[in-house]
């Protein structure tokens, strides 16, 4: 099984969301993360979702995603071709005796920090999972009291926009 | 200048707009302020007796007319009570619009009486639903109900409506068009691929037409017939697709799947090219996946793509509708040379031969179910409709009724609900009201549905009804017999003593008829066919050892097929003689 990436157009109204995390049930279809929000088009959401799924099944999910009607469009970004991000906010024990050490470890992650408390930091840090999968075992150590991620956006690199050409098909000549 | 009326007032309006002659449904508290216009309007409303009854009824409706089936039904028990029939008509892709009152704005979430949340209950069966917020949207809305429902795969759409939105003011105006930028199926198949699969269609030994629902569904019965008798190759018609090729005609095999007959699945088995049109390579038809039909490419044509290498992988992938790409393959055929399927069709024939479809007497000199179903295909002929219920009956009259003409055979194919015939036949008279309608039914499914009859005999929708009454639900006796031992743990139903089908026919509204003989057969049916002005039901009263043949249990392979208890047919001819 490989990771995929879909970026998918969906129209903004009530029961998308649900509709589309039912199919994924329904189907058998496992997500590993999803995130959703506006686009540049206000009634026009998008939807990154996450999958570890083999290339027949992804198949299945492409085009049974394909039947909803809300859904508009759907993209499959290759990690090589396209931007990925995920937000991380950690809060991490430091006190006198480490906090220097867990602000370097911030820096040298291009990481920053949010909130400072007595006895702990509040971190940020964007980037893929990889790179804030390796921010979390440097961080481990020092004790992590509290973790929230978000799901994974991404965009294609390059001028070209999905929406644009989405929105472009859709009217006719 | 849109028109200032109530979205009461619109809803009506719209599904007259939407071409809507008749409705199938009972009013209650929520969706009430939509009877009142409706006691003014054109349209037809039938006053089913139980909601599942309407949503059946609008599926045989649509089933025998190709046009959007619409049931109507007020919000809680009465939506919840047409997720069944949605559920039917989504996995068979019958067109229908179910139209249900919603408790008012304020009150949604509060748990509300009779309030359920049915468009997330119904989300998984249907096509698409609406829950209509807003009044000024109901014409857009129905429009687009009407449109996702009949066109590319048909299926269910559901459109909830709340209260207060019907009583308050809304503006009417109907949509010129229907544009809906997430849904744009695919009707015309891509050329190329049309052109690759005529010239595997040329070069193959040992090609199935392999016709599932779909050729139905697009009216598309005219053009396989020219596919067929211009290549000569052998069709396969699923249960599905009964009617949509002519059972007479001499390139037709019969049914595949798990009650086939020994050449259609067979031929399916030993073939080296499948020919697929608006068939899902359902568990039933090919049993044992890894093991169907191992020698043959593929070519999978469906208007779904998500039904394109689903479960068997297409080497020809054409999205399309059946009308359509049936008619550009035999345009690509004209000009090749046809394919060399001599041999293949002398091993057909001696498959066929050997292995007819047939049926054994009982000993005890009761009356066969399967005799009392041939005799009536043969006595009603082939004009007729044909609506069965779920289990033996229904396969039996997959099997021993002849199918001519599309449109004539009305079942419940993919959910497999029992008590889907009473319902279902209403609706398909309703649709036809000059042709005969029978239901074959089982004594376990008419006793689930049968109160439709009381509507059938009030609103004067005189249907017939041969109940194939063996006292047990049989096809669950069936499995119980070869896999359980004969351990028959709650499938006895007792009716042939309670309770008295033909005292209940009467009560209901209907003509009572009782046949307990195989003399008897004949005379009954022609005394029910005589009878045109109320419902009048049949109860056959059969043999409870009657089991259906040929069968490939669950889960065996095609190849393991058996003709008749632990009887296998005889494959002891080569196959490498026709392989070259």
């Amino acid at each position: 099984m490989t990771r995929h990436t879909l970026s998918v157009l969906v129209e903004n109204k009530p029961g998308v969301l649900a509709r589309i995390a039912g199919l994924f049930s329904r189907r058998g279809f496992n997500i590993e993360s999803l995130a959703v929000g506006p686009t540049e088009h206000p009634d026009v959401s998008r939807m990154t979702i996450v999958l570890a799924v083999d290339a027949i099944p992804l198949d299945q999910v492409r085009k049974q995603l394909d039947k909803l009607i809300n859904v508009i469009k759907i993209v499959e970004l290759e990690p090589e071709a396209s931007v990925q991000r995920e937000l991380l906010l950690v809060k991490v024990r430091a006190d006198l005796a480490t906090r220097s050490h867990v602000l370097e470890t911030v820096q040298l992650f291009r990481a920053k920090v949010v909130d400072v408390a007595q006895d702990a930091v509040t971190i940020e840090a964007t980037g893929t999972r990889d790179k804030l999968d390796a921010l979390i075992r440097v961080l481990e150590p020092f004790g992590i009291r509290e973790l929230v991620q978000s799901g994974m956006v991404a965009v294609g690199r390059g001028p070209r926009s999905i929406t644009d050409r989405a929105l472009r098909m859709e009217r006719p000549a | 200048m849109p028109e200032q009326i109530t979205g009461a007032q619109s809803l009506i309006r719209s599904l007259e707009h939407a071409g809507v002659d008749v409705i199938f449904g009972i009013p209650g508290g929520a969706i009430l302020p939509a009877y009142d216009p409706l006691y003014d309007s054109p349209m037809r409303h039938i006053l089913v007796r139980h909601e599942q009854g309407a949503g059946h009824a609008a599926s045989g409706y649509a089933y025998v007319t190709g046009r959007v089936g619409v049931c109507m039904a007020t919000s809680g028990p009465g939506a919840t009570n047409l997720v069944t029939a949605i559920a039917d008509a989504y996995m068979d892709s019958v067109p229908i619009v179910a139209v249900t009152g919603q408790v008012p704005r304020p009150a949604i979430g509060t748990d509300a009486f009779q309030e359920a949340d049915i468009s997330g209950i119904t989300m998984p069966i249907v096509k698409h639903n609406y829950l209509v917020t807003d009044g000024d949207d109901i014409p857009r809305v129905i429009a687009e109900a009407f449109h996702i429902a009949g066109t590319g795969r048909p299926g269910p759409v559901l459109v909830d409506v709340p209260k207060d939105v019907l009583q308050a003011p809304a503006e009417f105006s109907w949509p010129a068009s229907v544009d809906l930028r997430g849904y744009r199926p695919v009707l015309r198949p891509h050329n190329k691929q049309v052109r690759e699969a005529a010239k595997l269609i040329s070069q193959s030994r040992r090609p199935v037409l392999y016709v599932g629902g779909g050729i139905l569904r697009a009216r598309a019965a005219a053009e396989l017939h020219q596919l067929a008798e211009l290549t000569g190759i052998p069709v396969v018609t699923t249960l599905m697709a009964r009617g949509a090729f002519p059972d007479s005609h001499r390139q037709h095999l019969g049914m595949p799947g798990m009650h086939g007959t020994v050449a259609a699945v067979t031929a399916l088995q030993k073939s080296d090219l499948l020919i697929t049109l608006g068939a899902r390579f359902d568990d039933r038809v090919t049993g044992k996946l890894a093991s169907f039909a191992p020698g043959a490419a593929v070519i999978h044509a469906d208007i779904d793509p998500a039904e394109i290498g689903k479960n068997r992988v297409a080497d020809i992938p054409i999205v399309g509708n059946a009308k359509e790409v049936v008619a550009e393959l035999v345009s690509a055929l004209r000009d090749l040379p046809k394919p060399d399927i001599e041999g293949w069709w002398q091993q057909i024939d001696k498959w066929r031969d050997t292995y007819p479809l047939g049926f054994t007497e009982p000993a005890d000199g009761s009356l066969s179910p399967q005799y009392a179903i041939q005799r009536l295909g043969k006595i009603v002929g082939p004009e007729a409709i044909y609506v069965a219920g779920v289990g033996q009956h229904q396969m039996w009259a997959a099997q021993f009724i002849s199918y001519e003409h599309p449109d004539t055979w009305v079942n419940s194919g993919g959910l497999g609900t029992m008590g889907y015939a009473v319902p279902a036949a209403m609706g398909a008279k309703v649709g036809r009201p000059d042709t005969t309608v029978w239901a074959i039914d089982g004594d376990g499914c008419f006793q689930m549905t049968n109160q439709e009859l009381v509507t059938c005999a009030i609103e004067g929708i005189p249907i017939k009804v041969a109940i194939i009454n063996n006292g047990s639900l049989g096809m669950v006796r069936q499995w119980q017999t070869l896999f359980y031992d004969a351990r028959y743990s709650h499938t006895t139903l007792h009716s042939r003593r309670v309770p008295d089908f033909v005292r209940l026919a009467e009560a209901l509204g209907g003509v009572g008829l009782r046949c307990e003989s195989a003399a008897d057969v004949d005379g009954t049916v022609e005394k029910a066919m005589s009878i045109n002005d109320v419902p009048v039901v049949v109860d056959f009263v059969v043999h409870h050892d009657a089991m259906v043949w040929p069968m490939v249990a669950a889960g065996a392979s095609n190849d393991d097929i058996k003709v008749a208890r632990d009887t296998a047919p005889d494959f002891d001819y080569d196959m490498g003689e026709v392989t070259q």
